[in-house]
């Protein structure tokens, strides 16, 4: 793991830096334990490095949030100025046909997790920038634009962070304005990279961290963000379903809410474990708004954001081994997202904290690993709240999403999450699909430019900055292999699940089929690092900096 | 001989700008600010010339509110020495712009004023000159190569058709233009050292200088979104449809 992807960066000396802590992401987990370790200790040396162009440029998220864990992290937060200025006000969970919609009544009793009463509709990206200001008040040092490339181990401890090269060219050799990554040298490393995250995925296998976890399961979730006429907007109003558009054995459903001056958040989360290769979330998530049930939210709007990340949905069952000598895992890194709520959030940044305190407990001792972590966890709210919401997830892959919603209700309304048995996730994301010969093909309706769009159209409102002349950070292990497998079994699935048209089929002049990537248009969301049948490919951190740039509200 | 760089704060140039939903002019609340290109590219030019000799020190200079220390810092984690932000929340024109570095020059006496030929978000191209022609001093605009030799500069300039080389006497305006270099990267640890080179803030309104606005805006809208194309079957049907819809054939 410290060797290096490509030869010309081994050729490079590497200058060091030295901090007590260096923590790999700067979302909600990564801030809150930046901040709650100077919190504890006000002279400890505590570096976020964010691979985005700045905090909040890669942050995708619904977002309802719990502010638990904030109050618990900043008790003072309203006086601080939190952007969490849309309490929620009127909420649906609607159960959809194709053309009709069926509320699940009495809401709060029979889905008791799906109660949002005392959230907040927020922007997580302006949330996250907020926090970021707040930890350098605190004395956090953030630096944005620069990517966690490798974990740097010595003697088997993780030492500290290798960030990544900037200035190699398409192939790998250094430009004039070359500059190598630095190792930025830690007592304790802090992976907070959310879903998917690429250190947290070396660290996972390199340490054996899920060898008593069920595999993570994921899903991928497309938002818009939409600014309608002032007349039909409705601060607080919150709607979530599920049911139509997809068949009854793929998770997932759509999300829409009314926040800010303005803004509609428009989203839909398509679980990674489905199974016809045939499905396009992004098309999934476009003619959902077509219905009936959503479509005059968007009356006389305009669309301004778009964007895409995979989360973690696999829960409690999926967590791997949280700690590894000289670093911990946080948040969607490590999967705390509690998914019969769709709420990340305040999961994140509840580990990010007792995180941050197994930490700094281990700083004091010579323990190289952080091993209260897991203890703390498990005499936290955080820990029981998993528990409890465990079954959910797993029993609509085992029996579907009716049949399913079913169970949930009676594991939450009888059992109260408290059922004695656990169900499994029997299988990781890239084992499900049948081939293409045996699935029905779905018939997606052309985008018309107003209410639905085409990937091309919506990447543009990502804001993407990636310099052309980088090496590619999508890689097929072996190009081979994608013949063989994903085009001539699956029909290549990735051109439908990559959100962003970064995957395309095509046909050499000689008739050979290859894939292009279009490396410049990913928006890292992760999915293909997840989905690919084989696990072919894979997601490398681009230059720092590269990527979306979300703006405020998204 | 000292250089003074002047930055520009902009919206960045990955963000696809915005009409604001009121139509007075482009989104900026809320959106990433950053360095203006071109200045970025002025400033390598100055810290190459202080790497060779030939400059002692480059400052840097930004006119705009608070949140312009940021370009400020970020000037400094590229190399530039120290800082001065003229500090105002005023909307600027090329003239009330040139005239503050006007003041600026007059107090810092440079050797080189070293500067982007325009920013991103207005596109006026016009404050170096005005500038230069404030100053009585001679301007080398569009920059592609510079060299500096014994008191004067040696230009090369991007013109329509070719290459125009002046030879300036310096003190000197330069303006940068896109191909004259490929600007550096801050490090980490430069970024570090920025936070603690100094900044010095002067308030415009103590400059005494009429920065007031000579325009108005009258109305800001997006162009007319594209109508999807069609595809023809026949050179008959493209030549009738170009002399029928598009007008364009007699």
């Amino acid at each position: 793991m410290t060797q290096s992807p490509n030869d010309a960066q081994n050729a490079v000396e590497r200058e060091e830096m030295a901090f007590d802590v260096v923590i790999v992401g700067g979302g909600p987990a990564g801030l809150a334990a930046a901040i709650r370790l100077r919190q504890k200790n006000p002279t400890l040396g505590v570096c976020v490095l964010e691979k985005g162009s700045e905090i909040g440029a890669h942050i995708v998220s619904g977002a309802v949030i719990e502010p638990k864990a904030l109050t618990e992290l900043l008790p003072d937060w309203k006086e601080r100025g939190a952007p969490l200025n849309t309490p929620v006000s009127e909420e649906k969970l609607l159960y959809l046909t194709k053309q009709g919609s069926i509320p699940v009544p009495a809401l709060h009793l029979l889905m008791p997790q799906m109660d949002n009463r005392g959230n907040y509709v927020v922007s997580l990206g302006d949330l996250c920038r907020w926090l970021g200001q707040q930890a350098e008040l605190f004395g956090v040092e953030i630096y944005p634009g620069f990517t966690g490339a490798q974990l740097h181990i010595e003697d088997g401890c993780v030492c500290g962070v290798v960030t990544g090269d900037m200035g190699v060219d398409r192939d790998g050799n250094h430009k004039s304005e070359f500059m190598p990554g630095m190792i930025l040298r830690a007592r304790q490393v802090i992976l907070a990279e959310g879903a998917r995250g690429s250190l947290s995925h070396d660290a996972i296998n390199h340490y054996k961290l899920r060898e008593n976890a069920d595999p993570q399961t994921y899903g991928l979730g497309i938002k818009e963000v939409w600014e309608i006429p002032k007349e039909n907007h409705r601060p607080g109003f919150v709607q979530h379903s599920f049911g139509w558009p997809l068949d009854n054995h793929t998770y997932g459903g759509a999300f829409l809410y009314h926040f800010g001056e303005n803004l509609v958040s428009y989203g839909f989360v398509t679980a990674l474990d489905y199974s016809n290769p045939w499905l396009s979330p992004f098309e999934e998530m476009q003619r959902t708004k077509q219905h009936p049930a959503f479509r005059p939210h968007f009356e006389g709007g305009r669309r301004i954001i778009y964007g895409a990340r995979a989360l973690s949905e696999g829960g409690f069952q999926s967590l791997p081994k949280l700690t590894f000598p000289g670093g911990v895992l946080t948040g969607d890194c490590a999967g705390f997202l509690n998914m019969p709520k769709i709420k990340g959030t305040h999961t994140a940044l509840k580990s990010g904290m007792i995180a941050a305190d197994a930490v700094s407990e281990a700083l004091r001792s010579t323990n190289p690993e952080a091993q209260t972590y897991q203890e703390r966890l498990q005499n936290s709210w955080l820990w029981s709240e998993l528990y409890e919401a465990r079954n959910i997830r797993p029993s609509f892959s085992k029996w579907g999403m009716q049949l399913g919603a079913l169970y949930s209700g009676i594991d939450s309304m009888v059992f109260r999450g408290k059922a004695p048995w656990t169900l499994r996730h029997p299988h990781a994301d890239n084992q499900t699909l049948i081939p293409a010969k045996e699935a029905p093909k779905i018939d997606y309706p052309k985008p018309d430019g107003t209410l639905t769009f085409d990937r091309t159209s919506s990447v543009y409102l990502s804001n993407l900055s990636h310099d052309d002349n980088q090496p590619v950070h999508l890689k097929l292990r072996d190009p081979a292999l994608w013949n063989e497998v994903n085009e001539a079994r699956f029909s290549s699935p990735e051109s439908r699940y990559c959100p962003a048209g970064v995957y395309e089929a095509n046909t050499r002049d000689n008739g050979e089929k290859y894939l292009q990537i279009n490396a410049q248009n990913c928006v890292h969301c992760k999915s293909c690092d997840i989905k690919d049948p084989t696990q072919n490919i894979r997601w490398c951190p681009p230059e720092g900096g590269s990527g979306p740039n979300y703006p405020s509200g998204m | 001989m000292k250089v003074l760089v002047p930055v520009k704060r902009v919206v960045d140039y990955n963000i696809k700008p915005r009409v604001a939903a009121d139509g007075s002019g482009v989104e900026t609340q809320g959106v990433k600010m950053s360095m203006n290109p071109f200045d970025e590219i002025a400033l390598e030019e100055a810290l190459r010339l202080r790497e060779k000799g030939h400059a002692q020190e480059v400052v840097a200079v930004s006119i705009g509110p608070q949140a312009a220390q940021d370009t400020l810092r970020t000037a400094m984690a590229m190399g530039a020495d120290r800082a001065i932000l003229i500090r105002t929340d005023a909307e600027l024109e090329p003239l009330a712009v040139a005239k503050l570095l006007q003041a600026v020059v007059e107090r810092e006496q440079p050797g080189l004023v070293s500067m982007g030929k325009q920013a991103i978000d207005d596109d006026m191209n016009a404050t170096g000159q005005i500038l230069a022609a404030k100053l009585g001093w001679p301007q080398g605009t569009f920059a592609s190569e510079v060299i500096v030799d014994n008191g004067s500069a040696i230009v090369s300039r991007e013109i329509d058709g070719g290459v125009e080389v002046v030879s300036l006497t310096l003190p000197a305006v330069i303006t940068a233009d896109l191909r004259l270099n490929e600007p550096r990267y801050a490090s980490l640890p430069n970024i570090m050292k920025a936070r603690k080179k100094p900044l010095e803030t002067i308030e415009a309104d103590s400059l005494d200088v009429d920065i007031a606005p000579r325009l108005k805006v009258v109305s800001v809208s997006e162009p007319p979104a594209r109508e999807a194309g069609v595809i023809v079957k026949s050179v008959e049907e493209l030549v009738n449809k170009l002399k029928t819809e598009a007008k364009v054939l007699p």
